[in-house]
């Protein structure tokens, strides 16, 4: 069985000076999903460096929460393009090396 | 060591307040951030000049040393000097403020001015993202292994899962630059190039390759081997195969990425070699069959 370590979001708003609100706002927008155990909400770890990339979003960059939708949703896009594009260019790479 | 116009960085004038110095680098960081850059060393590095430049203007008291020495910024040294040599009793440490801070993700214009990655900062930064390029044979991506990388004099040890396609990233988070102030630390980007092989010709998880066949082999059919990634695999040849034919090997291709035993196909197409210096006699029963048709 696998396990996976969790965050307690509330220590991750205290460490990083944010507002639990924010948190809060994020997850009811579908951006984050967190996990419930009695009063705590707990995360992934390995979602820890994308909450940090919101985290930035707003705090450093000032871009509310509908722009944070729409960045993730174009960057979530750009990647899909750029490994299209990986795929694209490897299939191109057998006909140029024949 | 070139002036850099922290104003025009920004595209401010002189005469620009704390907020409008505030604005303009939102603004230009809402372009540049490397979270909405992934992989642009190009938009990374405008964004550490918006960073620096941000890091003088925005601190009241380095704004005002920039501005003082800023334009002139050669001759600080020099005024900085004679009022060192002035006060050459009384103030032993004045030296300090023109030690340079060795590695930092600021130009050198800012070390000089202000030693260092600006010590009074209270806000947090990620550090820099480091790139780099790995450089694969075609069969050492057949499976998964481990490499040691230097990157900074640092040793990383990496496991590359078997599979990985060229041009593809991977992030070791955490060995980029170290954050300044406490912030993260950047991350590292390992691009995978993976060298052309001379035989095998990948697409996705497939392996695409020819094997020579001689005229009677083809002609009548029989059995040939061929050198595969993964060791030799025998072929049974159909009678009359024609030059060009396809065949496939299900399960012989490339190892899927992270999926375990998981593999495309292998396609081989046939080439069939001609016999050449006849002998009289082959001559002749060629002749004979070419008679036959």
């Amino acid at each position: 069985m696998q396990t996976e370590e969790m965050i307690i979001i509330n220590e991750f708003c205290i460490h990083h000076n944010i507002d639990p609100g924010f948190i809060d706002a994020l997850k009811n927008s579908g951006l984050i999903e967190v996990t419930i155990t009695g009063e705590k909400l707990f995360m992934p770890e390995s979602q820890l460096p994308y909450l940090e990339k919101l985290v930035r979003l707003h705090y450093e960059m000032d871009i509310n929460l509908e722009g944070i939708e729409t960045i993730t949703y174009l960057l979530n896009r750009m990647t899909d393009m750029q490994q299209q594009i990986m795929h694209l260019n490897n299939r191109l790479l057998i006909y140029e090396n024949v | 060591m070139e002036f850099i116009d922290y104003y025009k960085i920004l595209g401010i004038d002189k005469s620009a307040s704390e907020e409008d110095i505030k604005k303009a680098y939102r603004k230009l960081a809402r372009k540049l951030h490397p979270d909405l850059n992934p992989n642009d060393k190009a938009a990374h590095q405008k964004f550490q000049q918006i960073n620096e430049a941000n890091e003088v203007l925005s601190d009241p008291e380095k704004r005002k040393k920039y501005d003082t020495y800023g334009k002139d910024w050669q001759h600080a040294d020099q005024f900085e000097q004679q009022k060192k040599s002035r006060q050459q009793s009384q103030n032993a440490g004045g030296q300090q403020f023109y030690e340079n801070a060795g590695d930092s993700d600021f130009s050198s214009f800012f070390d000089s001015m202000f030693g260092g990655a600006g010590s009074s900062r209270q806000t947090k930064f990620r550090g820099q993202d480091y790139n780099a390029e790995l450089k694969l044979q075609l069969t050492d991506a057949l499976f998964t292994h481990q490499q040691t990388l230097t990157v900074n004099n640092k040793n990383i040890r990496i496991t590359i899962p078997a599979g990985i396609e060229n041009g593809q990233v991977i992030k070791l988070k955490g060995y980029g630059a170290p954050g300044v102030h406490g912030g993260p630390a950047g991350d590292l980007y390992i691009t995978f190039i993976i060298a052309p092989h001379p035989q095998f010709r990948r697409s996705g998880n497939d392996l695409f390759t020819t094997a020579k066949i001689d005229l009677y082999t083809a002609l009548l059919g029989g059995d040939t081997t061929l050198e595969t990634l993964n060791g030799k695999v025998k072929l049974a040849v159909k009678p009359e195969t024609q030059p060009g034919t396809r065949i496939r090997l299900k399960g012989k291709g490339f190892p899927v990425y992270k999926k375990e035993n998981e593999y495309g196909d292998l396609y081989i197409t046939y080439e069939v070699t001609l016999p050449t210096n006849l002998t009289e006699e082959q001559q002749k029963l060629f002749t004979e069959l070419s008679n036959l048709k």
